[in-house]
């Protein structure tokens, strides 16, 4: 992996050269686990196959992330980047939906008492 | 065409590439880095807002949420999927042959990244116009015909058509639409990187657009990661 980067040292300091191997392993983990996410969700699990399919989802993302993306060799800044981003996201989509839940039966009973009192 | 003999031996050929801001190429390239990765930060917030609309819906009409996805062959997202993997697996070869001044192998997998993202949209296309030719467009324009009904499993057959499927159409659109629009902007970046690949551009000492549009790439791919599971699977 790193004697093509010392062969040449006409790189730019920092440079990480991902290795055939890797690349070909990440993409084969990344189909593996597409084929795991169809499998499962022919499985009824309830409530589980949301969890079931966003951990895989999660999963395959961290492969991208780390390999593809080469973070894993770079400054942990830019990861604390991607990762702050990630976890907004999570944050706006999870307080959104809790409370959207939380208010959903008084939205209901307000909705039927406008519907019997018309 | 070659650039590299006509800058000579003055100074590293990829030099002509340098900003006049910047002391030296370290300095573009890190700052390259950062620019690429804070773009990316603010597109995972961007895709975010699409993502709140689906749980919002999905949490308060499960029920239709769970009829709807029948209408969409999970065949086809698998195979995108596919095709996207791939692309992305080209695109991260290509940042390694253009750090090792591998010119051919760059054409060739800037190009296969190309071909692999114009396949994703053909795909694409094929799932929006037969849903469209069938009614199910978003929002109070769907309306499902009798032949995409008649292909619904017997069991969701059965069950009424909820008033309110456009709803979830309108979200799946709006979702798949939008990172349509971002393999678009990718097959234009990757038209631009064959043509400066061509002209001979990239080499050991200057691949950062090579790697900044392979970054934007494996991030598209990623939010269909997400997409392919929360629309096609459950």
């Amino acid at each position: 992996m790193t004697e093509h980067a010392s062969a040449r040292p006409a790189h730019e300091p920092g440079t990480h050269v991902m290795s055939p191997g890797i690349l070909v392993a990440t993409a084969a983990s990344l189909m593996v686990l597409t084929a795991i996410t169809v499998t499962s969700s022919r499985i009824d699990l309830g409530p589980w196959n949301v969890v079931v399919a966003l951990a895989i989802a999660c999963t395959k993302a961290t492969i991208v992330a780390l390999f593809f993306m080469h973070l894993k060799y770079e400054n942990r800044f830019l990861m604390v980047i991607l990762i702050a981003a990630a976890l907004f996201a999570a944050l706006f989509v999870s307080f959104v939906v809790f409370d959207t839940v939380q208010y959903q039966p008084e939205i209901r009973a307000a909705d039927q008492a406008v519907r019997k009192g018309s | 065409m070659s650039h590299l003999a006509q800058t000579g031996t003055a100074g590293a050929p990829e030099d002509r590439f340098l900003a006049h801001h910047f002391p030296d190429m370290t300095a573009q390239s890190q700052t390259s880095k950062l620019g690429i990765w804070l773009f990316l930060g603010s597109e995972v917030l961007f895709f975010s807002g699409l993502f709140v609309a689906y749980g919002v819906y999905r949490a308060n009409h499960y029920a239709l949420f769970h009829y709807a996805h029948h209408f969409l062959d999970w065949r086809m997202g698998a195979l995108n999927t596919v095709v996207l993997v791939g692309s992305s697996l080209s695109a991260a070869w290509s940042v390694r042959c253009a750090q090792l001044g591998d010119r051919r192998g760059l054409r060739i997998t800037l190009l296969l990244t190309l071909l692999l993202a114009g396949m994703f949209l053909v795909v694409k296309y094929f799932e929006y116009s037969h849903k469209l030719h069938n009614g199910i467009a978003w929002g109070a324009a769907c309306h499902p015909s009798e032949e995409i009904l008649s292909t619904l499993p017997a069991s969701v057959r059965a069950l009424p058509v909820p008033k309110d499927l456009g709803t979830f159409f309108s979200i799946y659109y709006l979702m798949t639409g939008l990172h349509g629009i971002h393999v678009l902007v990718g097959m234009g970046l990757y038209v631009w990187l064959i043509r400066r690949a061509t002209r001979g551009d990239f080499g050991p000492g200057y691949f950062v657009p090579v790697d900044s549009v392979a970054l934007y790439w494996h991030l598209v791919d990623m939010i269909w990661i997400f997409l392919f599971p929360l629309l096609y699977l459950i």
